[in-house]
């Protein structure tokens, strides 16, 4: 059962969740804000539109292909 | 790294691929931008239930010591003759290889439609790869529309996990979709797939018109049998069919032809020492998958007697794709449902009125940036070609968004 904070939260996800998952179980299911202003939530679900991009330990990932871990700092609003 | 044989795609037809090489005791790397093995259709999660098949391929796959698995690693760019640049959450690298098999597997076709950006919209096949990877959908309102069979097998697993699946809605009409399955008896497993079909919300001949709500969304307009209807509901999963991953192909310079990369019996490409495999190839699910990887990575090894007895097998799996294309192509109504200020391209922000009346995408693109965010118009580029018949160039590297630090990999330019 991984321990992951996101968005300055702490959140506890199944073993195996994606952080696609886990932005619902812990938020409103967004992940990033467009260049004009929108919040966007995850579309495609298969690491192809980009969407679900949101910033890991400081590196930008795609929500839907990475799993949850242990200390995992997820934001969704950098 | 330097391997025999490399492999893209670790779906049903990499894994089969991979597994008919093995024996001949080659080198192999099979690289998947997924966390696991398995592709769209066999992927594991805390709320997949993988088939016995599917855990059967990838036991094997795990136990022969001939095979490397690179999981969550992508191709960001070609670099040099027989070699690939490859990223993966840790580092990037270049790979090498004698042969190449491209199991690059489809995308969903998603169209744009008003309201299409809200969050609670996603793809059809989109929502049930979301739900294998946990997210909760429980007591959920859930409308499913687009077109294809990935709209029953999204309703199984939505259903599955507690969501109240309200409508699924076929754009293709009652005909095509009466024809498709009383050809079914022909491929006896895929009749059960199609029970589907008797769901109370099943609807031909129908599709979404605008998706609304303030921020998230709350209702679905629907034209249904070509009546307009509002159906609140928490989420809308809209797919409209699958398209062949084709970019890496394009780029090595394989020949495209009906938006498929083109290979001969042996599932050779144009391209001495490349192969491709499954729906690449052309769109027709996991089974044509299965066959075309296996003889790929019999004929990659040079066992052409052993590619060549599965020939009959995979004539059958191409009658089954062929059924399916027909039955599920796409009318024009569903062409014409974004408005001039509707997002197109959702990377860069661009509306559809800014990119029509361009004479083809490099125009658009140039006059409008789209195509030039992050997706790198996979999205967009993909919905320009259905609406407009424009055909995107080769892309050119990186593919996808890579880290600095990667492409300081590539081998210096002479």
């Amino acid at each position: 059962m991984p321990d992951l904070i996101l968005d300055g939260q702490p959140l506890r996800v199944a073993a195996g969740t994606t952080v696609a998952a886990a932005l619902m179980l812990g938020g409103d299911g967004s992940s990033r804000t467009s260049v004009s202003g929108q919040r966007r939530a995850p579309l495609c679900g298969m690491g192809v539109c980009q969407e679900c991009r949101v910033t890991i330990d400081g590196q930008r990932r795609l929500a839907c292909q990475t799993l949850c871990r242990d200390g995992m700092q997820v934001e969704s609003r950098p | 790294m330097k391997v025999d044989l490399l492999i893209i795609g670790a779906g049903p037809a990499g894994m089969a691929a991979a597994l008919a090489a093995a024996p001949s005791g080659a080198r192999i790397a099979v690289l998947d931008d997924n966390p696991a093995a398995g592709g769209q259709i066999w992927r594991d999660g805390p709320q997949a239930h993988l088939p016995p098949l599917a855990r059967d391929y990838r036991r094997r796959l795990e136990a022969q010591a001939n095979i490397e698995l690179l999981p969550a690693s992508r191709v960001v760019a070609l670099a040099g003759p027989r070699a690939l640049l490859v990223e993966d959450p840790e580092q990037g690298r270049v790979i090498e290889y004698d042969k190449l098999i491209l199991c690059t597997g489809a995308r969903e076709l998603l169209l744009p439609f008003p309201g299409w950006t809200l969050p609670g919209v996603t793809g059809a096949g989109g929502l049930q790869a979301l739900i294998k990877g946990g997210l909760p959908v429980a007591g959920e309102r859930i409308v499913i529309a687009g077109s294809g069979p990935l709209l029953l097998a999204s309703t199984a697993t939505a259903q599955e996990h507690g969501a109240r699946v309200l409508n699924i809605l076929e754009q293709a009409p009652w005909r095509a979709v009466a024809g498709f399955a009383a050809q079914l008896p022909r491929w006896p497993h895929k009749l059960v797939q199609s029970f589907g079909l008797f769901h109370p919300g099943y609807r031909a001949g129908s599709h979404v018109v605008e998706a609304l709500g303030d921020g998230r969304l709350e209702a679905v307009r629907v034209s249904i049998g070509g009546q307009l209807r509002e159906i609140a509901c928490e989420r809308l999963a809209c797919g409209f069919g699958l398209i062949p991953n084709l970019q890496l192909g394009l780029a090595l310079g394989c020949q495209v032809e009906n938006q498929a990369l083109i290979v001969d019996a042996w599932q050779a490409t144009n391209l001495d020492g490349i192969y491709a495999a499954g729906e690449s190839t052309g769109f027709g699910g996991s089974e044509k998958a299965l066959v075309e990887g296996a003889i790929a990575g019999h004929a990659a090894v040079g066992e052409r007697e052993a590619a060549q007895r599965l020939w009959p097998q995979r004539k059958r799996w191409h009658g089954f794709a062929q059924a399916l294309n027909e039955a599920f192509a796409l009318g024009d109504a569903v062409k014409q449902l974004a408005r001039p200020d509707t997002l197109l391209c959702r990377c860069e922000d661009v509306p559809l009125s800014a990119v029509a009346g361009n004479q083809g995408w490099s125009q658009a693109k140039m006059a409008s940036r789209c195509g030039m965010g992050a997706c790198q118009g996979r999205i967009c580029g993909a919905a320009a070609n259905t609406l407009f018949g424009w055909q995107p160039p080769a892309p050119r590297p990186p593919f996808s968004p890579a880290r600095i630090g990667t492409l300081l990999q590539l081998p210096q330019e002479p």
